[in-house]
């Protein structure tokens, strides 16, 4: 039935850890998703309802599949919304890319004190952060923006707050559930 | 099992952080949002500054840049780009000018305008 030597078809070895990645970063995809057909009162201002997906793995597993989950959501997410090298995408990957610059080092923060609010409002103000450095570098380079960033600013708060408490939630809602699993 | 579905207490670093962002905040909104009335117009062709007019008279103001002539006016307390030669037109766009701090800059040309008022607010921005 097969002929070894003639049809040789490419097999890529997949781990655990590659279909553990590649079903968190489809939960994050598809919340990215939502949010992109959602209506904002002004470019920029979403919800960030994926972060919480960012956070939930920060916790949960390591910064390493942190960060593939993070950079696979938007590569994913732009190829799927046909935004890909656009300016959208560099929005969204500057975002990412300082978001996770942050959490790298927020990581280590104590977890007596601080929670996933904490980490959720850092990654929330490094994302705005980065994207306003892409605007104002490269989209549109004058300073008019300026009267738009406390606006950023403090939906990144109000968003990065509401996510934290949901990463929280779920959190509890997981340690449960494994608690109960375990006997 | 119930006792998972209630919200976990804040923890003290949470609260600060929050406490801190909100302060951040409002400290932007400040800084970048301001309402006085500016007096001056600055103006700078490169770097250097090509005049400083009085927003108290009425005057338009034709500047040679690298790209052509870019024209200012100013007129009832206000300033704006009327033309310029650059192909974004993004100067043009931002219309009139009124609040001390604001600016609009025509990078093609070069030109640069910056509302001041009796002293500048902020040195320079950085974000």
């Amino acid at each position: 039935m097969t002929q070894p030597s003639k049809n040789k078809s490419i097999e890529i070895q997949t781990t655990s850890d590659d279909h553990r990645i590649a079903k968190l970063a489809a939960f994050a995809i598809g919340l990215h998703l939502i949010e992109a057909v959602l209506p904002s009162p002004l470019p920029g201002v979403k919800p960030g309802l994926a972060n919480i997906v960012t956070l939930f793995v920060l916790y949960r597993f390591d910064f390493a599949t942190v960060a593939w989950v993070s950079l696979l959501r938007v590569f994913a997410s732009s190829l799927l919304l046909g935004n890909f090298l656009s300016p959208t995408f560099a929005l969204s990957l500057s975002g990412a890319l300082l978001s996770l610059a942050v959490l790298f080092f927020a990581q280590y923060l104590p977890r007596r004190y601080f929670s996933a609010v904490t980490l959720s409002v850092l990654a929330a103000f490094a994302h705005m952060a980065g994207q306003l450095l892409v605007v104002r570098v490269w989209l549109i380079p004058q300073s008019g923006v300026a009267y738009l960033i406390p606006i950023f600013m403090a939906a990144a708060l109000v968003f990065g707050v509401a996510n934290g408490l949901l990463t929280n939630y779920l959190l509890r809602i997981n340690q449960a559930k494994l608690d109960e699993d375990k006997g | 099992m119930a006792s998972a579905f209630r919200w976990s207490k804040p923890l003290l670093g949470d609260v600060l952080v929050i406490l801190v962002g909100l302060i951040f905040v409002t400290c932007l909104f400040k800084a970048l949002w301001h309402n006085e009335h500016a007096a001056k117009l600055q103006i700078r062709l490169g770097d250097k500054i090509y005049a400083t007019y009085s927003l108290d008279q009425n005057r338009n103001i034709d500047i040679q840049g690298p790209i052509g002539i870019t024209r200012i006016v100013i007129a009832n307390g206000k300033a704006r780009f009327a033309s310029s030669p650059c192909p974004n037109q993004y100067c043009v766009h931002q219309g009139w000018l009124s609040h001390k701090g604001q600016a609009a800059i025509c990078l093609p040309n070069q030109v640069s305008l910056e509302l001041l008022g009796g002293e500048k607010p902020f040195d320079s921005l950085n974000y």
